[in-house]
């Protein structure tokens, strides 16, 4: 209320400016041709700001595509395909890190989606006090402050070596499936898709929480009123009416996950050699980006532009994705 | 009766009904716990390992070579400077041009063509990996050397942060704004004020604390991004003594991070440890500080 | 427990109840039998808690953070708020119907099925959404699209839709808090209408604004007034003035503040 009053006070000032600005009293007010020229001039610079958005966008998309060119004539669809990452022989394919690109970001997203939805329910809930879901939820989303390399500095030197004795059993216990099928050694992919899961989790816990905030409090009085329990109605009401935000942070994440760079590249043990086993060193395309870049020359540069705008159509997709079934699914519960 | 009757009101413990809704109930406490333990975890290591290697000598000193003499590995100044230079470097370029575009669209076109088309394109721009915006950087920038013949540099990094900035600031801007009652809009127009006038001393002072949630969040993200710069800015060990030295390689506490990590050098990696709690404690600090002004902002969403 | 003087045994009976929210106490000293098979209408000026009163009957009041109840509400002889309690299973049993039509983003049928479902249902669930629909009065206006949202009808036709779904699980006793005050007259009366027929099996209490509805609808009325805290001038304590038949209430009230207020004097 106080601000709004301050506001009220520079709305005075403005009305006492623009009268001061015409002290004769019945004179047609006549705007000045430097005030007109102002407003047109500031339009159209906010309007040539906002257009940096697309020229930005469209740069970027141009340029990675124009760098790969020479790799995209040279091996078409079958980059993707292949897993063979040879600069000698200079025959290069995006296979590994697409595989490990997908793999880690899905395995984090199955994980991080029951624990991120079920957070977001208990923050909503009346179950503990509300003060504690408050710092709960201030906790978790603080979690997206801390920047992915020192996740990754974490992950190297503190994660990765509690959690290898358990990787080991289960090892031990199913190697026989070839997602289980190597010995964990250190660094690999199941390490970065759990310190991905840290990474996404707070996404999905705020979006969820967002959207299942908005949900009409009549919904659930609604339910209660003829006798639900809280689970049912969460459950069969509550989740249903937030199902589109829920979606659509659970996408956002999906992209997340698949363009996150540093952790990763830190912890996933950074190997073309193709494995599918998720304790096998592997590859995604950002990891692979962050490492041979800096050092790459040659038709190298041009696969690993090439693997870029790989990376960049996934990640679109599944953003343009994101928007539109937020759109699509809230039209259906209004 | 079609309804088994229940024939008393007590609560049955054993019901199907009751023992699922306990066990859910625990299930997402339990998740709950999960999901701050990783906060925790991570943030008592860095304040406890990455404090205690944190004295005077740590913070202004330059890093010495990795491997020479263990005893002293020399210090991460360089780097709180240079990430403060690239920071500021992102910030002067984003934040005219976030907001810039933040008023065209609520003030001048608020659901015209164009402004969809711009919405969307921040919403795919801000999902763009960040390592992405440094290998656009590298294309343009310094692989061209079009900045005076510079490859690497400051400038290359900060440029390469503030397209991770724009859509941040572009996307907060043009909410802060939209909640901004048309009232107040109306009432300046109404007294013949310009709309130039009306954005500048109406609707843009009412919306400051919530722009500058946006933008200190996108700040925050930006200081600790790593991915765009290591072909950008690279990594340095020097200070920059002129306003030339903007253009060569550059040092930031997150490269420093991922190089150190990396060394086989204890000394490097303590180096790399003070420098997360750095980074951490700062950024924890602008994001704190966000939250506490987007709360106490007149037009806040809490508020509305 | 039971006071001898009354003929039959009250379905709920508020015995010394008051409830506060956090710090503040929103209603004092409430003791009400509510006879079975009758219409109880709650009347009185806003903020006297009668609203507060009916959702505390069905334990409603759980959902609101720091609402506390002393006293006890005795449902067929238990008390409700007795620690050993389900607050689910007692709102199975008190259904209620709110003041904002509140249908599920579901079909029409699914609004019925859904309570039924959840209630456990074993018969023909067709059948069962027929009949609820027919007894609110709703059934000629939905029978062609009961594969439609709920929200496709009109505010009227949702509150009946609404009320059907809470007939639909059988309760012994439906609360409706102010269910007519979304709506435009005809539906007022159509609903006014079904609480005629529902009577018959049902024991309904009614929160209302309107003193004519109450006055047509009700067999039993409660007025509620407010008095001001000692101390703190701006928070109001509700408290039952008095309840009696709908007729005598209407008629030769005992005290002064009920003829005050349904001759129209305040509130």
């Amino acid at each position: 209320m106080k601000n709004l009053k301050l506001d009220i006070d520079s709305y005075c000032k403005l009305l006492l400016r623009v009268d001061k600005a015409n002290t004769s009293k019945f004179s047609l007010r006549k705007r000045p041709t430097s005030e007109k020229l102002v407003d047109v001039g500031f339009k159209n610079i906010v309007v040539a700001m906002a257009s940096m958005v697309a020229v930005v966008l469209f740069s970027i998309f141009a340029v990675v595509y124009y760098e790969s060119t020479e790799s995209i004539s040279r091996y078409g669809l079958r980059f993707l395909f292949n897993s063979a990452w040879n600069p000698v022989t200079d025959e290069y394919g995006a296979f590994t890190a697409i595989y490990g690109t997908l793999i880690t970001s899905i395995a984090s997203l199955l994980i991080a989606i029951p624990l991120g939805v079920g957070t977001a329910i208990f923050i909503t809930e009346n179950i503990i006090p509300e003060y504690i879901r408050n710092v709960i939820g201030i906790m978790v989303e603080l979690l997206a402050a801390i920047p992915s390399v020192v996740l990754g500095l974490w992950a190297v030197f503190i994660m990765e070596p509690f959690i290898r004795p358990f990787l080991n059993i289960i090892y031990e216990l199913f190697g026989f499936i070839p997602f289980f099928s190597t010995q964990p050694l250190g660094a690999g992919m199941m390490p970065a898709i759990l310190i991905l899961v840290v990474m996404i989790l707070p996404i999905i816990t705020s979006i969820s929480k967002d959207s299942l905030k908005q949900v009409p409090s009549k919904l659930r009085q609604a339910a209660y009123g003829i006798g639900a329990s809280r689970w049912t109605t969460i459950f069969k009401v509550i989740i249903p009416a937030a199902i589109s935000g829920i979606t659509g942070g659970v996408l956002l994440a999906l992209g997340r996950a698949m363009g996150e760079t540093m952790a990763v590249t830190m912890i996933i043990g950074n190997s073309n050699n193709f494995s599918w086993s998720i304790f096998a060193p592997s590859y995604t395309i950002s990891s692979m980006l962050a490492n041979q870049f800096g050092e790459a020359d040659g038709s190298q540069v041009s696969s690993l532009m090439y693997a870029a705008l790989i990376l960049m159509i996934l990640t679109l997709l599944v953003n343009v994705f994101a928007q539109w079934i937020v759109k699509k699914l809230s039209l259906k519960y209004q | 009766m079609n309804y088994t009757s229940q024939k008393s009101l007590t609560y049955n413990p054993s019901l199907a009904r009751n023992i699922g809704n306990r066990t859910l109930t625990i299930i997402s406490a339990l998740f709950a716990f999960i999901s701050v333990l990783p906060l925790i975890l991570v943030i008592s290591y860095v304040l406890i390992k990455g404090g205690s290697y944190i004295n005077i000598e740590t913070l202004i000193l330059e890093p010495e070579p990795p491997g020479d003499d263990l005893l002293s590995a020399g210090g991460i100044g360089p780097a709180i400077t240079g990430t403060f230079i690239m920071a500021v470097i992102a910030s002067i370029i984003s934040i005219p041009v976030g907001v810039g575009g933040g008023i065209y669209l609520t003030e001048y076109s608020k659901s015209g063509k164009f402004a969809k088309f711009i919405r969307f394109g921040s919403n795919v721009l801000a999902g763009v990996p960040s390592i992405i915006s440094g290998v656009f950087i590298y294309a343009i920038i310094v692989s061209t050397k079009i900045l005076f013949g510079s490859m690497f540099s400051g400038i290359a990094g900060g440029i390469s942060l503030s397209i991770l900035m724009l859509p941040t600031i572009i996307k907060t801007t043009d909410e802060a704004l939209k909640l901004v009652p048309d009232d107040m809009r109306r009432a300046a127009l109404g007294v013949g004020a310009s709309k130039f006038t009306m954005i500048t001393n109406i609707t843009l002072p009412a919306a400051f604390s919530s722009i500058c949630t946006g933008v200190l969040l996108a700040l925050a993200r930006a200081a600790g991004e790593t991915a765009p710069l290591i072909f950008t800015a690279l990594f340095s060990r020097y200070y920059i003594t002129s306003f030339d030295d903007l253009f060569y390689e550059m040092g930031s506490l997150s490269v420093l991070i991922y190089n150190f990590a990396l060394e086989p050098y204890e000394a490097q990696n303590q180096l790399a440890w003070a420098a997360s709690f750095i980074l951490v404690v700062v950024l924890l600090s602008l994001n704190i500080l966000s939250r506490w002004i987007g709360s106490h902002g007149a037009f806040s969403k809490n508020k509305l | 427990m039971i006071k001898k003087n009354i003929k039959s045994t009250p379905s709920v009976s508020l015995d010394n109840v008051s409830i506060t929210y956090g710090n503040s106490v929103a209603v004092k000293n409430v003791f009400c039998n509510i006879e079975k098979n009758q219409v109880t209408s709650f009347i009185g000026p806003s903020g006297c808690g009668k609203s507060t009163v009916i959702r505390a009957i069905n334990r409603m009041n759980d959902l609101i953070e720091g609402c506390k109840l002393s006293g006890s509400v005795i449902f067929e002889g238990i008390d409700i708020y007795a620690e050993d309690i389900d607050p689910v299973e007692v709102r199975r049993k008190i259904g209620m119907v709110f003041q904002q039509p509140n249908p599920f983003p579901k079909s029409i049928y699914e609004n019925i099925a859904f309570g039924a479902r959840v209630n456990g249902y074993k018969g023909n669930m067709d059948q069962l959404v027929e009949e609820s629909l027919t007894k609110a009065a709703v059934w000629d206006e939905c029978k062609d699209k009961l594969n439609e949202s709920g929200y496709s009808l009109s505010g009227g036709q949702q509150q009946r839709l609404c009320i059907a779904r809470t007939i639909a699980i059988e309760p012994d006793v439906i609360l409706m808090d102010e269910p007519c005050s979304a709506l435009d007259p005809l539906s007022t009366l159509k609903i006014e209408e079904t609480i005629h027929e529902l009577k018959k099996n049902f024991t309904i209490i009614i929160v209302t604004h309107n003193m004519q509805q109450a006055n047509r609808v009700s067999d039993y009325t409660a007025f509620f007034n407010t008095e001001k805290k000692d101390k703190d001038l701006s928070g109001k304590i509700g408290f039952l003035v008095e309840f009696d038949k709908t007729k005598k209430m209407f008629t030769s009230p005992n005290q002064k503040s009920t003829q005050d207020y349904i001759s129209g004097k305040f509130g």
